[in-house]
């Protein structure tokens, strides 16, 4: 069976989607006058942003979060103080901004490593219900030492970017990755754990549910089990939007076996296309196939008028962080023609949409939405307005039908 | 001179799961749908009331081994809501119940400091503990407590999320973009909890929040119940909403605040309370008794009498008289997860009493539920009730309440409209905020001068 993309409302268009995190992903971004790191922890801050997003018309934007302070170095804390270091929660921070907005998709980070998916899917069926459907997660693990010292449950060895490469610290990332795939499916049993019809409200027989519309999901796992049903009834999307980030054949297979969409950060169109390959093996070989799966380019984006002060920016940013800025995704310096370029060359790779890193949220964000949404809007290649109303909408993903329901009429 | 008149404090319930509600009243709307949350608060911040109260439940009830379908069933995830009703209101306070039993500290440490900053001062926790296996299986650490551990942990558990919430001082973030200065100090958010129930350490990523620390709130009525409140609460939801017990009880938990170090006034106490309004005293009784007929269908009451028999009663009319069999006294098996069960330790006394009074009285099974059940607390004409709540509050049987109206979102409308204009005229209630906090409204120290006071003294 052939493993395809999602097919677009409009042939040819893509989807763009930006990641927030602080004042964006350069270290330094903090310290530019149009940044406002004092008002990090405001809700204003957020939904400016958010609001500026939507401007755009983008599909979504992801929170990035974190059980534990930001840290230059990979495994451990760096003890620096010239870099943002705290935030806010990531689910409660897209719910503060849900009100505030009508159409962007709402994707914060959920770390799989020490939450309990009960709690996790019953807080992303919440954030759809109050976004009127514009939910989704993006999953994630830890297997940093002091991130579990925090919670105290587990202990994890010291661990670098070289030692995960070893073949012991690839066992540890499969496991977690496991695990992390194992909470999805809970959290996704959840949602499906009520049928859409269970609230009857019957006044004849004094029932206000019909509880043979509501199921125990019943897992038993490696890792914990779980009975449900959910406390919360299925959210208006069915099932809100799970997304990852993944570098390598593990994470492609978590990807693979449980997302809608899959970050992935490609050097350049070859290497776009073999990751895709390679997602769309793991998928067929997960049993996926016929499920539609977006596949994103991540990129970290400096944009300007000319390259030249989009380098040179780049440039004084590494100068005052100390150190040249250096990221899993390529780094993007240029103008927004030069970029729509660049998405359209990796997307012939079979990428179906792009996640934009800005590296300062100040500026590069409002260069995405003023910029280089209508550079591609006038390529053809992106929306000119929201036409779904939820983000499975815009995502050209259809509301899938209830597992359980199927089962019991089939 | 006289005394001043005590302020009442006003809070409204958006009820989740629950037996108060009358759902199938045409007036009812979604318990789901976001647009009656903030419907709900907007009206309880129209009325100036301190804060909106959430309930939590993380396991569906079941009786006989099935799912229990006569009552509203479902609800939203708690910290979800309050965060989005921040969005749509300004000055009220959110609070919800977080259970300490099946979360960790750092986690919804993080949780409530992040909705104070997103809610610019407006965090409340109600702090509740929970200890069966059958919530239990929802759960990857299972979560089953023995009973007398419940308070350890959830002391331990709120201890351990104020030195979180206390590892940032508030005056780290300089943010300094010439020096290129973000944190004062690396070690901002430092801290080691080594105790019985939890051994953790490392640093917190929140920084310090308006409130310092979220509003703390405490329920339960046991001895423990009570002295956990009076070490550590700034608010405890009582069940007493009648004169004499609400002053009993009052007397009691304030008079455990000395050996604390704490006065009188750093500890509130609000029951919760339903009401019925009507046009006249004699309207509203009428009101007041449809209401409970619609609260207790045939089947209400035949699974209501299960609790205390612990028996399958399906067979029986509930227009009829109560069962002569006995209780069945082999443990509760017939209704999980829900706290009534609880509530009748002697079930043979139980059931012995409730035949007595169904004779005496001529009650069906219907009848005696309606008749024993907990009755709406406040009924009559808007000035007899905003009298009684402040007889209740200056004769010190409470601090304020927490209101629970019986149809969700627009049941507390007519309280807001005419009950609290009453309460203006007064001179017992606010006209508006005059602060911006939830410490504000409920006359509450912020925290680090609460310990500079107690430093100092």
């Amino acid at each position: 069976m052939p493993t395809t993309p999602p097919p677009p409302a409009h042939p040819g268009e893509l989807h763009l989607a930006v990641a927030l995190d602080g004042t964006g992903w350069h270290p330094a971004s903090w310290r530019e006058p149009v940044s406002r790191p004092q008002d990090l922890f405001t809700a204003r801050y957020w939904a400016d942003l958010v609001t500026e997003a939507e401007h755009g018309l983008l599909d979504l934007v992801t929170f990035e979060d974190g059980l534990g302070q930001q840290s230059s170095r990979f495994g451990e804390p760096d003890g620096r103080t010239d870099q943002v270091r705290g935030r806010l929660d990531a689910v409660l921070i897209a719910s503060r901004v849900a009100p505030l907005t009508q159409h962007i998709g709402l994707v914060p980070t959920v770390v799989a490593t020490h939450t309990e998916p009960f709690h996790i899917s019953k807080a992303i069926a919440t954030l759809d219900h109050v976004s009127g459907g514009r939910a989704g997660l993006r999953v994630q693990i830890t297997p940093r030492p002091h991130e579990a010292a925090h919670f105290g449950r587990r202990t994890f060895p010291p661990i670098t970017l070289e030692s995960l490469r070893s073949p012991a610290g690839q066992e540890r990332i499969s496991e977690l990755f496991d695990e992390a795939a194992d909470h999805t499916e809970v959290v996704r049993r959840l949602w499906d754990s009520w049928e859409d019809d269970a609230e009857i409200r019957d006044v004849a027989t004094g029932r206000f549910i019909d509880r043979g519309k509501l199921h125990y999901i019943d897992f038993e796992g490696r890792f914990f089990s779980v009975k449900g049903p959910s406390i919360t009834p299925r959210p208006p999307q069915g099932q809100p939007i799970v997304s990852a980030l993944a570098h390598q054949t593990v994470p492609y297979r978590l990807v693979a076996r449980q997302a809608d969409i899959g970050y992935v950060t490609p050097r350049d169109a070859a290497d776009a296309r073999a990751i895709v390959t390679e997602i769309r093996a793991e998928q067929r070989a997960a049993g996926r196939a016929d499920q539609p799966l977006h596949v994103f380019g991540d990129l970290v984006v400096l944009l300007d008028d000319d390259p030249d002060r989009a380098t040179a920016r780049k440039e004084r940013l590494d100068t005052l962080d100390g150190a040249e800025y250096t990221s899993d995704a390529r780094i993007f310096t240029g103008t927004a023609a030069q970029l729509a370029d660049l998405l359209e060359e990796l997307a012939t790779g079979g990428l179906t949409g792009f996640r934009l890193r800005p590296a300062v949220l100040g500026h590069d964000l409002p260069r995405i939405t003023r910029d280089l949404v209508p550079e591609l809007q006038r390529r053809g290649r992106f929306r000119r307005s929201y036409e779904g109303g939820t983000l499975r909408g815009h995502l050209g993903l259809a509301r899938p039908a209830n597992r359980y329901a199927t089962a019991a009429t089939v | 001179m006289s005394k001043p008149h005590k302020q009442i404090h006003l809070a409204a319930h958006f009820p989740g799961v629950n037996n108060t509600t009358v759902w199938s009243d045409p007036a009812a709307g979604s318990h789901i749908d976001f647009s009656s949350f903030a419907h709900f608060a907007r009206t309880a911040e129209r009325a100036k009331f301190d804060f909106l109260f959430l309930a939590e439940g993380l396991r569906l009830r079941e009786q006989g081994g099935k799912i229990y379908d006569l009552d509203v069933v479902g609800r939203p995830d708690t910290f979800t809501v309050l965060a989005a009703l921040a969005a749509v209101t300004d000055r009220l306070g959110l609070t919800g119940t977080i259970n300490s039993t099946f979360n960790e500290p750092y986690e919804v440490a993080r949780q409530f400091a992040s909705l104070d900053h997103l809610s610019a001062g407006r965090s409340a926790w109600n702090v509740v503990t929970s200890w069966d296996a059958f919530t239990g299986e929802n759960f990857r650490r299972g979560g089953f407590l023995p009973q007398h551990e419940r308070y350890s942990r959830a002391e331990e558990f709120l201890a351990t999320a104020n030195e979180l919430f206390d590892s940032w001082h508030g005056d780290e973030i300089v943010a300094d973009p010439v020096t290129g200065t973000f944190l004062r100090d690396a070690t901002a958010g430092a801290f080691v909890h080594q105790g019985q129930h939890f051994d953790i350490h490392g640093q917190f990523d929140v920084p310090r929040s308006p409130q310092g620390r979220p509003v703390i709130f405490q329920a339960g009525d046991s001895e423990e119940g009570r002295e956990f409140a009076a070490s550590g609460a700034d608010a405890i939801f009582s069940r007493y909403a009648t004169l004499a017990e609400g002053r009993s009880f009052y007397q009691d938990v304030k008079g455990r605040l000395a050996k604390y170090g704490r006065r009188r006034d750093q500890l509130l106490i609000l029951p919760a309370a339903t009401f019925v309004l009507g046009d006249t005293d004699a309207e509203a009784e009428e009101l007041a008794r449809e209401v409970r007929r619609q609260q207790v269908s045939g089947a209400t009451a035949l699974k209501h009498l299960e609790f205390v028999w612990n028996r399958d009663l399906s067979a029986y009319d509930p227009d009829g008289p109560l069962p002569d069999l006995d209780p069945d006294t082999g443990g509760d098996h017939i209704a999980r997860g829900r706290a009534q069960v609880r509530m009748y330790r002697d079930p043979l006394a139980t059931a012995r009493e409730w035949r007595e009074l169904a004779a005496a009285n001529g009650w069906s099974i219907r009848d005696l539920v309606i008749n024993t059940g907990n009755r709406q607390t406040f009924v009559g004409a808007p000035a007899t009730v905003a009298r009684t709540l402040d007889e209740f509050v200056q004769t010190d049987a409470c601090d304020g309440f927490i209101l629970v109206p019986h149809i969700t979102p627009g049941g507390l409308d007519p309280f807001a409209d005419k009950v609290v204009p009453l309460l203006q005229e007064k001179g017992v209630f606010r006209a508006d905020y005059e602060g911006t906090t939830l410490r504000d409204h409920l006359g509450l120290a912020h925290p680090d001068h609460a310990r500079e006071e107690r430093v100092a003294s």
